[in-house]
């Protein structure tokens, strides 16, 4: 089960420009690959959240380079090409009380969908999500997308 | 280990020491009145003759002094003896104003030193001990002030000054510093240095006292120094105006003794004048009684605080100020309401989601004044989650707003990015032109 669970990346950035871009060159350095990337933004601050390749160093990377960085475990749910697709995850989450915090979704080369979610329990989002047919991405299909 | 540098004075029965308070008020009197032309003026102004002190009740009759005074009489005027019986200048930075000067005969240096040697005795610093003095050498007094003293009781000075921060932690290591002398905020960089470099300073060093002032900071940001760092940390006190650093807390933590026999306090009532009964919190006054280059009468001093004269634990009979609460200088007047930088202090300290740095920026928008926090996150308080963060300094805002009376923005900033500081730290930026 804990295959299930994705390392995803936050980090805390004053919203002013050159961040992004410091971050950026931080992870070309080091070559580490970002699969999935989202920036929630509120007023003067913003988090950031990524699911790279390798999150042990990318962590390592950003917390010695000064910035408030911590590792959140988040689901990576396939979504197949098919309309009512989000709905019926959405469905099998809510159904059983599982609070979505927040989701945001990228596409790959083999043009598939992924939906990246933090949920309020997640042990409990996987064992639905198994039950009900939905394909759960690893670290390993992250690593080699 | 030795428990009184000077038990016979440190233990004086509190009549006998107004006694000497006494005879000690009236000599300096006459002495100011003879060799200051600037005091000659003074006294003439209000009428006072040397002798109409015959006691310590006298006392009020003698008009203040202020730092204006000095400033007003730079370089030199205030001076009771002529240059060549003085050893040494120090010279004040001048951030509120023209610099003041201050002279010292080798004497009024002795009883300086003295009067550092009973503070550092009574945090149970001496022979044993090394003495990382990281206070600015040079014109400002904390670093020789701080050498002397130790000196006095013959602790191992470690003299480095201010600054390279990984050569005050090598050194520290190396040499087995037992006790340093620094900014409280200069104390804390460093441990966040070392925390970055894998130190451990209760494990890795022999740290096990902090002197620490020269910026005002309050109990909670001891309990943050000490929980982070170990050691114990004292609040010292002085200001170059009375020579330098002078006075500490004895080993119980319980207010700074002011040694009666170098220096008469009194609390007043800033704006009247009028003396405050003990316990009423009101502005510092102090005179010297056993200086010579430059006596004081009824130096305002400028600092907040409350005085106490129970006995202490610890045996000495001197009086205590509790910990200065702010400058009348560092007071920031917002929408009409008084807010020292110590407040805001005190309440981001019991908030352990909040760092150790911050910053108050006030400005004036559409005539009306805005007052905004800066703080940085600790790392393991940092939630991912937008509403978390929103909560945290919603959270902060009320606190302070409970504390002060008056709206606080508070705004999180990246770790690492509010300026950390060698020195005096500077948690004030007031962009009002006023």
């Amino acid at each position: 089960m804990d295959d299930n669970l994705i390392k995803q990346i936050s980090l805390f950035a004053e919203n002013k420009p050159g961040r992004l871009a410091n971050i950026a060159s931080k992870f070309k350095e080091e070559s580490i690959n970002i699969r999935a990337f989202t920036i929630a933004e509120a007023g003067d601050f913003g988090i950031i959240r990524m699911v790279v390749d390798n999150p042990d160093n990318a962590h390592r990377v950003l917390h010695n380079a000064g910035f408030t960085v911590s590792e959140t475990d988040v689901l990576g749910i396939e979504m197949k090409d098919v309309p009512g697709q989000l709905a019926t995850i959405a469905d099998l989450l809510g159904k059983h009380n599982v609070n979505i915090d927040y989701a945001y979704a990228f596409v790959t080369r083999t043009e598939k969908a992924f939906l990246i979610v933090r949920v309020s329990d997640i042990e409990k989002a996987i064992k639905i999500l198994n039950e009900g047919g939905i394909n759960l991405l690893t670290m390993n299909d992250i690593q080699s997308i | 280990m030795i428990e009184y540098w000077n038990p016979q004075i440190e233990r004086m029965p509190v009549d006998e020491l107004e006694k000497l308070q006494e005879q000690k008020l009236k000599n300096l009197v006459s002495y100011v009145y003879n060799h200051s032309p600037f005091y000659r003026k003074r006294f003439d102004a209000v009428g006072v003759k040397p002798e109409d002190i015959t006691s310590l009740k006298d006392l009020t009759k003698l008009p203040f002094t202020y730092k204006k005074d000095l400033r007003d009489t730079y370089p030199t005027g205030m001076f009771c003896v002529p240059n060549k019986q003085l050893v040494r200048f120090h010279v004040s930075s001048g951030t509120t104003g023209k610099p003041t000067v201050v002279g010292y005969t080798m004497n009024d240096i002795k009883e300086w030193s003295k009067s550092l040697g009973r503070a550092l005795t009574s945090i149970g610093v001496g022979r044993d001990d090394v003495l990382q003095v990281s206070y600015g050498y040079g014109l400002f007094t904390g670093g020789l002030g701080m050498h002397y003293g130790a000196e006095e009781v013959g602790a191992t000075v470690l003299p480095i000054s201010t600054g390279s921060t990984e050569k005050q932690l090598e050194l520290m290591q190396d040499l087995g510093t037992t006790a340093i002398a620094c900014t409280p905020s200069y104390l804390l960089y460093m441990s966040e240095v070392a925390k970055a470099e894998g130190l451990d300073f209760a494990k890795d060093t022999r740290l096990r006292v902090g002197i620490l002032g020269a910026e005002p900071w309050t109990e909670e940001m001891r309990k943050r120094i000490e929980d982070a760092t170990g050691i114990k940390a004292y609040d010292i006190f002085g200001t170059s105006e009375l020579s330098g650093p002078l006075f500490t807390e004895c080993r119980y933590q319980n207010g700074i003794h002011i040694w009666a026999d170098q220096f008469l306090v009194e609390i007043i009532d800033p704006d009247t004048g009028e003396p405050l009964v003990d316990g009423e919190r009101g502005e510092l006054v102090i005179t010297t009684l056993a200086k010579e280059a430059l006596p004081l009468i009824r130096y305002r001093i400028g600092d907040y605080t409350v005085l106490n004269r129970e006995p202490c634990k610890c045996g000495r009979t001197h009086p205590r100020i509790m910990r200065v609460s702010g400058r009348v200088d560092d007071m920031l007047i917002v929408r009409g309401i008084n807010v020292f930088p110590g407040q805001v202090e005190s309440v981001l300290m019991k908030i352990p989601e909040v760092g150790e740095h911050f910053m108050i920026i006030v400005d004036r928008i559409n005539e009306l004044d805005v007052m905004k926090v800066q703080i940085e996150m600790n790392d393991e308080a940092f939630s991912d989650k937008v509403n978390d963060i929103m909560a945290l300094e919603k959270r902060v805002s009320e606190s302070l707003k409970n504390v002060l009376n008056l709206s606080v923005k508070v705004e999180l900033v990246e770790h690492g990015t509010l300026p950390r500081s060698m020195g005096k730290s500077k948690k004030v930026i007031d962009n009002r032109k006023l």
